[in-house]
């Protein structure tokens, strides 16, 4: 069996956002940059249907050379192979990537192809269907359950209030979420072996259909009430609840 | 001609406030920029139902029936499909030539956005929480980076998908007598080939409210210091009426089930009341909550970064709290 999975790499989720000096990204300095934890739970995925039945795992990411780190990340997990689709510094949009990995995907020919749920820096959740969609595809996204047999798959898929199971026809795309499985510590085995793996670079072309014009902050609130007598507090607070902020 | 087209979503064949949502939205939308709008809806949804949209402004409601678009699968026993819904809405789309595609962002219209605006040859931009009109363009706001900061995104191709985040766009009620037009899945060009994804069965969890949907949410965390005492945490939900929500802390150790999580591994929650009950407001759980209208913070640490985000706070123990709290509100609603 032939796996696609696709990786991003993003400002680790405890960062701090500060808006660079464009005004149009956020400042790099001190952040660090991990794999998109999501992207993690579809390459536990990728390479535990390896383990059952055979076949490669490719990882696929779009981004400068930094972006490696989350290729080998994967491969640390298990992945074989990695492929780079090399941008420049300057902006394109989740269009663009879904349009490359698209082209990319299309020659590899997988039967199985695996994203995250969502990338944590734009929180797009698009880049999944689109590129599925592209390539003619049936996509599920959110999957938190994902059992194949011969030509199908069926997926669970995480909604409000419950799950739904979708049938589907292999290849098709899958975007992980929480849940799906417990994603991997690397050993120091599987790191070693990792460093011989080798990543594929190859050129990216922006198709952008949007165009980010600006980022803020949060408009910061005002300071809350808060009060420090415990107990005796809640009377007010109930009133306040009922009559200033009217939501009770 | 109408530029407009908003996506109205029926759970069980009713419609759900976030439907109103959109079409309000779609509405400001049209007056904006001098346009007018149209609803479609996917829904085994009665007329007098569907009419119930006229009350947000809705005049023109194109009707698909749904168990004439699953008639046309090659599996039978399926209940709806993303992708022939899709398919459906685009195919109409692309036959009218609407411009902006808006739809609700909850599970059903992110599924389905994205493959839409593929289909239709539109951008797309999800989560937006704010929009302007500028010299008759539109531009959108959306959290990013877990809500840690705002995006402003234009689009550079004619046409648009948007979602819009949940509960953060006002219905308003505006009486219109809404035509319904039903349209069959034949002049749509949908076949078997469409039905790609299929949803064979859905699985209600424990029939509860869930955070993503409610307006109020009460949610705990470590500071109760076991499952059991989760209880104070519900019998408060229940007197406000409130949905559950848990920190990833005590999902982790199993206390609550995932489907209550809030926070950037879990749900995104724009309630209109969100108190949070021994929860230290961890960076990950504010990026879930930190829209929400107003913040309750029960904590019995002073310096816990919950209070910064805060609206009304009390420094105290959940155990005296929360019994207090819920007793106070029962008293009040009578
Ligand atoms: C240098 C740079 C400039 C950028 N400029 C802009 C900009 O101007 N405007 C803008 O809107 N965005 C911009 N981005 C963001 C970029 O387009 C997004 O990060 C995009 O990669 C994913 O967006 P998303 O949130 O929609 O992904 P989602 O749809 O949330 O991601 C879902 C899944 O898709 C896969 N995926 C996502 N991104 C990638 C990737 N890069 N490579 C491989 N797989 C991926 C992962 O499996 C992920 O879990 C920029 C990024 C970089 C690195
Ligand atoms: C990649 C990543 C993703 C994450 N995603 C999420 C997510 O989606 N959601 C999420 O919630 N977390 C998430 N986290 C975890 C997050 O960092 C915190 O660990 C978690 O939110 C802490 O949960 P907590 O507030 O319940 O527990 P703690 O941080 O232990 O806080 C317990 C609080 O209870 C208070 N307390 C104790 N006893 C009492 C009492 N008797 N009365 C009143 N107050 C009391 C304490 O003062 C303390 O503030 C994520 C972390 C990472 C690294």
């Amino acid at each position: 069996m032939k796996i696609v999975v696709c990786v991003s790499l993003v400002p680790d989720s405890t960062t701090k956002v500060k808006i660079g000096a464009s005004g149009k990204s956020i400042d790099e300095t001190g952040v660090s940059f991990i794999i998109n934890p999501y992207d993690e739970f579809a390459v536990e995925e990728a390479v535990q249907l390896k383990e059952k039945s055979g076949g490669e795992v490719i990882a696929v990411s779009v981004g400068t050379d930094r972006s490696k780190e989350a290729i080998k990340k994967a491969f640390q997990m298990g992945a074989d192979k990695g492929i780079l689709l090399k941008s420049g510094d300057a902006d394109f949009d989740s269009f663009s990537v879904a349009k490359n990995l698209a082209e990319t995907i299309k020659e590899l020919n997988p039967d199985v192809i695996l994203f995250g749920k969502q990338s944590i820096d734009f929180d797009g959740s698009v880049v999944a269907s689109m590129t599925a969609e592209l390539l003619g595809l049936p996509c599920v996204n959110v999957v938190t359950k994902l059992e194949l047999s011969g030509n199908e798959a069926i997926a669970e898929r995480e909604i409000e209030g419950g799950k739904e199971v979708v049938k589907t026809s292999l290849p098709a795309v899958f975007g992980a979420q929480k849940g799906l499985n417990n994603p991997r510590y690397p050993n120091l085995k599987s790191i070693m072996a990792s460093k011989s793996k080798p990543i594929e670079e190859k050129p990216f072309e922006a198709k952008s259909m949007t165009e980010l014009t600006g980022m803020s902050l949060p408009d910061s609130k005002s300071s809350g009430k808060i009060f420090t007598d415990g107990v005796q507090n809640v009377p007010e607070l109930v009133r306040l609840l009922r009559e200033e902020a009217k939501v009770i | 001609m109408n530029k407009i087209l908003i996506v109205a979503e029926t759970k069980d064949n009713i419609f759900k406030s976030n439907a109103f949502e959109a079409v309000t939205t779609g509405k400001h939308m049209a007056e904006l920029l001098g346009t007018g709008y149209d609803v479609i809806t996917v829904t085994d949804a009665p007329d007098e139902h569907l009419k119930t949209l006229g009350k947000y402004g809705a005049s023109k409601v194109f009707h698909i029936s749904l168990t004439e678009l699953n008639s046309k699968s090659p599996a039978s026993g399926i209940k709806y499909s993303h992708s022939a819904i899709a398919s459906a809405v685009s195919n109409f789309a692309n036959s009218e030539g609407y411009e902006i595609i808006i739809i609700s962002g909850t599970a059903f219209g992110k599924e389905i956005a994205p493959a839409i605006s593929v289909k239709t040859d539109s951008a797309v931009i999800t989560d937006c929480t704010r929009y302007t009109v500028t010299e008759g363009k539109i531009s959108m706001k959306r959290p990013s980076y877990a809500g840690k900061c705002n995006t402003n995104v234009n689009y550079t191709s004619g046409k648009i998908v948007i979602t819009l985040r949940p509960n953060v766009f006002k219905a308003e009620v505006s009486e219109t007598d809404s035509e319904i037009v039903n349209i069959s899945p034949d002049n749509l060009n949908i076949s078997a080939a469409d039905f790609k994804t299929c949803v064979t069965d859905v699985v209600v969890s424990s029939g509860k409210l869930d955070v993503a949907e409610a307006d109020i949410i009460v949610s705990g965390g470590r500071g109760l210091r076991n499952p059991e005492s989760f209880k104070l945490v519900e019998d408060l939900a229940e007197v406000l009426g409130a949905a559950t929500g848990a920190s990833r802390a005590v999902v982790d150790a199993g206390w609550r089930p995932h489907g209550e999580q809030v926070g950037q591994t879990g749900k995104t929650v724009s309630p209109s009341l969100y108190v949070a009950c021994g929860i230290s407001g961890a960076i990950q759980h504010l990026a879930g909550m930190s829209s929400s209208k107003f913040i309750v913070a029960i904590n019995k640490d002073k310096d816990a970064p919950i209070f910064q985000v805060a609206d009304y706070g009390i420094v105290g123990d959940v155990f005296e709290i929360l019994p207090a709290l819920t007793e106070e509100i029962k008293k009040i609603k009578g």
